[in-house]
This record gives C-alpha cells, structure tokens and sequence, in this order.
C-alpha cells in the first residue's frame, strides 16, 4: 500500500508541473508587457519596473519559469493587482467559507443519492424509481445558478424564511449548500442505482438467493457492498466539480470564497490573483483524485496490485 | 415476398421511437431549433427595442412573457436568444468532437508516443471540472461569448479522443480494415474512409448529450459574467439581469428559467434515449 501511495504522489507531481508551465506561460503569452498584466492597470512606471526585477523578467524564459515556480513554492504569490494585499491573504480569508459550502453540499449530497439510489435499484421500474429517476434528470438539468435563483424567489421572498445571501450564521448555508448539492445528489442517485443493478444481476447474488439467504442479507451484504465499490470514485470526482459549481453558487448568493475571488479577478484582470487561485484549484483536484484513488485502493486489492 | 433487411440504422431507430419520452424531447429541440432559426418572423418584438413605458411589465395580451427593465419584450428575447444560446451549444460540442475526433483517430491509429502523449492530455484535461477549465480559458482570452465557445470546446474534445481512439483500436483490427492494409490502401484512407464511419455512432450519441452540458455551461459563464456581453438576449445573461429584481419582477427569472431547463432536460433525455438504443445494439 505504502508503495501503491508513493507512486501515485509522484504520479501527480508531472501534472502539478504541467500545469503551474500553463498559469506561467499564459502572462507571458497575452499581448503586453507582463509586468505591466502583473502589476496592475494603475501601477506607476516605477512599481512595474520593480515587478520586472521581481519577477525576473530580464532572465530567460526557463530561468523565469523557475523563478516563479520556487516563489510558488514558498508560498509567495505576489500582491493582488486590485487590492495590493498580498495574494496569499486574500486567498486565506476566503478558503474556509468556500471549503464549509462544499463540505455542507457534499454531505447531504451523499446521503440523499445514496437513499435514492438505491431505492431506485432495488425497487426497479416500481413508482419510487420512476418519480426519483425524474427528479434525478431535472436536477443534472437545472444549471445551479437558476435553482438558486428560485430557491431565493421562493425561501428569502415569498415565505421570509432565509436571508438572500451572505455569510455566518446556518441559515445562509441553507440555500447555497442545497443549491450546489443538488446536481451531486442527481449524478451520484444514477450511478447507484445503475451500479446496484449491475451487481444484482451477477452470478453471485442469484447463487445467493437460490441457496436461501434471506432477502435482506442479499440486498445488504452481497449487492449493496459490492455495488457502492465504484460509488467511491464517483464520489470524489463530485466532490472536485462541487469546488468548481462552487464558483457559479457563491456569485448567486453573495458568498465570500474562492469562487467569487475567482470571478471578480478575471473580470478585473487581476492576474497575480487568477494564478494563484488557477494554482490552488488544480492541486485541490490532484489531491482530491488522489485520495479517491487511495481509498478505493484501499476497498479493491486489485487495484493497488495492477 | 422478400423479408425486410434490417440494417443497423434501422434496428437503432425502430429500438429509439419505442420510448417516448426521448422522442417527445427531440420533438421540443425541433421546435426550438425551428423558432430560433424563424426569429425574425415569429418574434413579436424588436428584441432589443426598448419600451419605456412598459418597463418590467408583468405578463399580458401584449407582452405574453412581460418586458424587463427597458421595456424590451421577454417572449421575443428569448426566442432571439435561442440563437445564441443553441449555436454556441451546437458549435461548441462541434469544434470539440472535430478535434477529439482527429485526435482519437490519430492516436487510436498509430499508437506509441503519440497514443501516450494524447492520453496524457487528455487526462490532464479530465481531471478538471468543466466549468474550471472554461473559466481559465477565459481568463486567458478574456470575456465573451465566442471565447465561450473555444473554452467548452477545449473540456468537449478529451471526451471525444477517447471514445473515438476506443473504438478505433477496435475497427483497426476488424477483417475489414486489415483487408484493405493488406492490399495496399494508403494509411489515411485508411483512417478516413474505413475506420471514421465506423466511429460517427457513437460520437452522433454523445453529441448530443454534451450539447444540453454545453449550452448549461455556456449560460453559468455569461450568468457570472464572463459570457455574452449585454444587449445579447443570451438565456443565462437574461437571468443574471433578473437577480438585481428578485420579488420586483419575478417574470423575469421564470420565462428565461423555464427555457434554459427545459432545453438541457430535453438534450439530457434526447441523449439518454439515444444511448440506450445505441448500447443495446453494440450489446446485441
């Protein structure tokens, strides 16, 4: 296991380095002065003189690169060219209420496309299945941003129950969190239920209730264990899109994190902050994908092996 | 009497029209494809006139789906919007199933450093959701819809690469193709006559399941901001105007709303139904 884990971690560095070439080399490859893009539409000629040292620009574009590969590194991400914090702050401020709305999202996510997932599978082709198979396909359909906008309509102005946006205390997680949970919900009910169908109809399970294993036994220990195998992989990848549907709800509901730092810096042109956050999400999905992986290791030995 | 031949086409469309909800959803994307192409003659407004006496009028005889914050007539906007919001959807998913095609031929094809070199980029590319990458083209390229379009086509192509290279690692080996190698046939008629049609199938099916996912993506990017720029009655931009009137003027969010989910659940179903007759072929 210990090595199935090294190699995966050094599996993820060649694309940790693939992409940071990417959010480098895309400063460089805009039209205009790099430093002027870094330093910002107000800079004086002398800050950007001193961004041009800062960022090494007079080195070649290798030396630049490793240049700003070890500031990377060392967790310095320059300033915002908006706001002239440092970037690193402005990302620390808003990084636990965009990881709280995910964490929040995720876990009723999980929990209802479990339940519904299964209950569509066991009960095949019965109403149940039907009506959350239904329910399934309009919210993979509904785009977050719309399903927000009614759930506000309905819970913040006709009933007055919930605040419209913002941040603190639960009620403002109410509406995000269901909003962005609901596609995951959707996504994960299919694949349960098209996973436990799958498994059910294995040789293992029909042996199974030929030899007279109660009814629950079979639908617990022999299908559901089996069928939720995949589930895990399913699971984290949803989890990764939930940080980038995160971005689409924050906007919604006003919500201060990362998404709408996100936003507000590509409409601004604010590059310094654009890196670091293109940065800091690439390697949240690297380590999501690679904690999945390792947990599905962990249940499948045939993996780990291959 | 001759019995009737049944080809692969046929046995597809007889297993498709059974079910009819999926049918029922290409009927709706007729229509709206229709309206959107008929836009000049069946919208009753100038999408763009505004009206200022009529401003954020609730639906009536006149203005069947209200008027926003100009004046201008909702109905009219979004059948014009329809024209936005579909061809970047089509044109999008079009670019990116070209691209993915070539490459998944190519790299199915020929195999080694180029197959490993594809596969990689296309894993990079995977690994991110959608709407990430599409934001990180934009940043490059900046806002606007065409750059939209690059954007959803970038995440649509690694899709196609590798559905397409599956398939032909598969027909490469078929009797068919090897007896055409085997008497000479050039390696790109190759590819291009004797292993391309064998692949549209299965791309025509996801096609048309990416483009409900596209024109979603496409309508969250000019929602945020970063897509149409007004005055295009683009849907998702339309919604992002009716936030700032939430409980002034809900006709606003209900008319744009209704389109934009009743067209990605029609693609959504469309696609599904598709799949499912497509499978059951490849099953059989």
């Amino acid at each position: 296991m210990l090595a199935f884990i090294i190699r995966r971690l050094i599996g993820a560095v060649p694309v940790l380095v693939a992409v940071s070439i990417f959010v480098f080399a895309f400063v460089h490859l805009l039209p205009g002065d790099p430093a002027r893009l870094v330093a910002g539409p107000e800079a004086s000629a002398a800050d950007v003189a001193a961004m041009r040292t800062e960022m090494g620009l007079d080195g070649s574009l290798v030396s630049q690169y490793l240049h700003y590969a070890g500031q990377t590194l060392r967790g310095e991400l320059g300033r915002s060219s908006k706001t002239r914090q440092p970037v690193a702050s402005e990302i620390g401020v808003r990084f636990m209420p965009t990881l709280w709305l995910t964490v929040t999202a995720m876990v009723w996510a999980v929990a209802l496309g479990l339940v519904m997932g299964v209950v569509s599978g066991v009960r095949r082709g019965q109403w149940v299945d039907r009506l959350s198979m239904v329910l399934a396909i309009s919210g993979i359909s509904t785009p977050g941003f719309l399903l927000g906008l009614l759930l506000i309509q309905m819970f913040s102005v006709w009933l007055g129950w919930l605040p419209t946006g913002g941040y603190g205390t639960w009620q403002h997680f109410v509406l995000p969190s269901f909003t962005l949970g609901t596609a995951v919900a959707a996504v994960l009910a299919r694949f349960v239920r098209s996973s436990y169908i799958e498994v059910a109809g294995e040789d293992y399970v029909r042996t199974a209730r030929a030899k007279g294993v109660p009814e629950q036994t079979v639908v617990w220990t022999h299908t559901l264990r089996n069928a939720l195998i995949p589930v895990i992989t399913a699971t984290g990848l949803q989890f990764g899109f939930l940080l980038g549907g995160a971005i689409v709800v924050e906007t919604v509901f006003a919500w201060p994190g990362l998404g709408r730092l996100l936003i507000d810096s590509v409409s601004y042109r604010d590059y310094p902050v654009i890196q670091a956050e293109i940065m800091l999400f690439s390697t949240e999905f690297l380590l999501i994908n690679l904690i999945v992986d390792l947990l599905y290791a962990a249940v499948n030995p045939e993996i780990r092996l291959k | 009497m001759s019995t009737q031949v049944r080809t692969p086409l046929g046995e597809f469309w007889r297993r498709f029209k059974r079910k009819r909800l999926p049918l029922a959803a290409g009927v709706v994307l007729a229509v709206m494809v229709l309206a959107a192409l008929l836009a000049p003659w069946i919208a009753p407004f100038d999408p763009a006139a505004p009206d200022y006496d009529n401003v954020l009028a609730g639906p009536s005889w006149l203005h069947w789906a209200g008027t926003d914050v100009f004046g201008r007539d909702i109905l009219s906007r979004i059948i014009w919007g329809g024209r936005v919001s579909l061809s970047v959807g089509f044109i999008s998913v079009f670019l990116g199933g070209f691209a993915g095609v070539v490459l998944g031929i190519v790299s199915g094809f020929f195999g080694g450093w180029a197959d490993t070199a594809v596969m990689r980029l296309c894993d990079v590319l995977l690994a991110f959701p959608g709407i990430l990458l599409a934001i990180a083209v934009v940043a490059v390229l900046g806002p606007g819809i065409d750059n939209v379009i690059y954007a959803i086509a970038v995440f649509s192509m690694p899709v196609f690469a590798r559905l397409v290279r599956g398939s032909t690692l598969g027909l490469k080996q078929t009797v068919y193709v090897q007896a055409a190698r085997s008497i000479g046939v050039s390696r790109y008629k190759l590819m291009l006559v004797h292993i391309l049609p064998g692949t549209l199938p299965v791309v025509i099916v996801y096609i048309s399941l990416r483009v409900g996912t596209s024109i979603l993506t496409a309508a969250s990017l000019s929602f945020i901001g970063l897509g149409a720029q007004p005055p295009s009655p683009e849907w998702g931009a339309m919604l992002s105007d009716a936030r700032s009137y939430l409980g002034v003027a809900d006709h606003l969010i209900w008319f744009p709303g209704a389109t934009i989910l009743l067209t990605v659940l029609a693609f959504n179903v469309l696609g599904d139904g598709l799949r499912d007759a497509l499978d059951q072929k490849l099953r059989t």
